[in-house]
């Protein structure tokens, strides 16, 4: 299958690859694991002039953690390098369990967790798990670098926050604090290589028995992945009970509005919505008593 | 047409030239240009791993790799896997336990088994169906190659 023809640069400097960005006047495709570009590439959904490969930047490569900073992902790093760096597995485990779940091995010995994140699919398999652990997009461009929340990324179906000129450099996190836990599943009809038809990911943080501070957020069920602050609020000040988790459920099923396609129904959703977002709480329980 | 990129990289441990266009995939410059066409091209878009190839020692599908990124980059092909001694444990016992039918997947199954055990000498069943999901075999059912993967590592390890 070939692809039309277009130019390549993978630029060294950041100053570079924003300046190409910009000249390229919205005919650049930005590489990095190129796993959703090429097949858009392909399939004629995208038409470019330059592919601009973002993995010869040094700030695009970094994988680095440390108490005060916390962690930051590159947006050039694998999904492989992600799940299989110590800090990730025993600091952040919710983000192996979506960069774990993204397509097969071939494919996350390529995709990236920043490329998952701009390619906003309703169904993305990071995004829950990115918002409810307080990911902070830096993304760069024209004007400088800036900053956008994870849950103020995604605006639509495909699409997310970043201006025309602008990419994603980094994905950063808030180091985990005492007692805290968070979890992210989704539910697929098989057992790997498939698209989520509800997901849910959740972090809180716990003194004793009390839920101090929670973040619930579910994908696949409306037109972006949803962080839900009614879930969150409902776990608050609570002490762990199948009640509390129950309103939390009730909360994110009445946030979920869902289409019907080839994946689910809007009632296997809506559904689904509640029974992820109950073990999501209480994986994310059982990770904060062990953390 | 854009210019074509001169490459430098190894192939199967050989240091290798290509010219190639940026549109090019590595699966087009391996089969196309190298003639190297034991790598097999199936969907071309990532879900059947036909044409999974090493890229510095990780299995990856070539169909979604660009030719111009291999400057300097070490890809390993089904071609490389034989040494000069024999077949590759994988490859013998893919024959002995007939793990293969028309044959079109079996190299990329072949590479990214290859990957596994490299990594994980002793992988149990569910792991060793887990890392092959990427890559699809219309024929076998699967049984005949989970058990040759499983034979291949008992005589890796005891090797």
């Amino acid at each position: 299958m070939a692809l039309n023809a277009f130019d390549y640069a993978a630029p060294q400097s950041v100053d570079e690859a924003v300046s190409l960005l910009q000249k390229g006047n919205g005919k650049v495709g930005i590489l990095a694991g190129g796993t959703d570009i090429l097949p858009q590439l392909k399939e004629n959904r995208r038409k470019i002039d330059l592919l601009l490969d973002i993995k010869k930047l040094p700030e695009a490569n970094v994988l680095s953690f440390d108490a005060s900073n916390g962690l930051r992902i590159g947006s050039a790093v694998s999904c492989s390098t992600t799940y299989n760096h110590p800090d990730v597995r025993t600091r952040y485990p919710a983000l192996v369990d979506c960069s774990s779940l993204i397509g097969s091995v071939q494919i996350q010995n390529r995709a990236t967790l920043g490329g998952n994140l701009c390619n906003a699919s309703p169904a993305g398999d990071s995004p829950p798990a990115v918002i409810v652990l307080g990911g902070v997009c830096e993304v760069i461009g024209p004007n400088g670098q800036r900053e956008i929340a994870a849950e103020d990324f995604f605006t639509a179906p495909g699409r997310n926050a970043m201006e025309a000129g602008e990419f994603l450099l980094a994905v950063r996190f808030p180091a985990p604090v005492a007692h805290s836990g968070a979890f992210f599943l989704r539910f697929i009809p098989r057992n790997e290589m498939d698209i989520a038809v509800a997901n849910a990911a959740v972090s809180l943080v716990l003194d004793g028995n009390t839920i101090t501070s929670a973040r619930v957020a579910i994908g696949a069920v409306a037109p972006t992945p949803l962080l839900v602050a009614e879930a969150g609020a409902a776990l608050v000040g609570q002490t762990i009970s199948d009640e509390t988790i129950e309103k939390a459920c009730v909360a994110t099923r009445a946030a979920a509005k869902p289409i019907s396609d080839m994946r689910g129904t809007i009632e296997q959703r809506v559904h689904l919505t509640g029974v992820l977002t109950k073990r999501a709480i209480q994986g994310a329980i059982e990770r904060a008593k062990e953390s | 047409m854009a210019k074509k990129v001169h490459i430098t990289t190894t192939v199967n441990g050989e240091e290798t030239e290509f010219l190639c266009e940026p549109r090019q995939t590595l699966l087009e410059v391996l089969r196309d240009d190298l003639d190297l066409t034991g790598t097999k091209e199936g969907c071309s878009n990532g879900n059947c791993g036909a044409c999974s190839v090493l890229l510095n020692g990780q299995v990856v599908d070539s169909c979604l790799v660009m030719a111009v990124e291999m400057e300097g980059q070490e890809v390993t092909t089904i071609e490389g896997v034989a040494s000069a001694d024999g077949l590759h444990p994988l490859q013998q016992k893919f024959l002995e336990h007939a793990a293969l039918q028309c044959g079109i997947c079996t190299p990329g199954f072949i590479m990214a088994a290859k990957a596994l055990l490299e990594a994980e000498p002793n992988p149990t069943e569910e792991r060793i169906r887990l890392y092959l999901a990427g890559n699809l075999c219309r024929c076998t059912g699967y049984d005949k190659i989970v058990r040759a993967v499983q034979d291949a590592a008992s005589v890796m390890s005891k090797a």
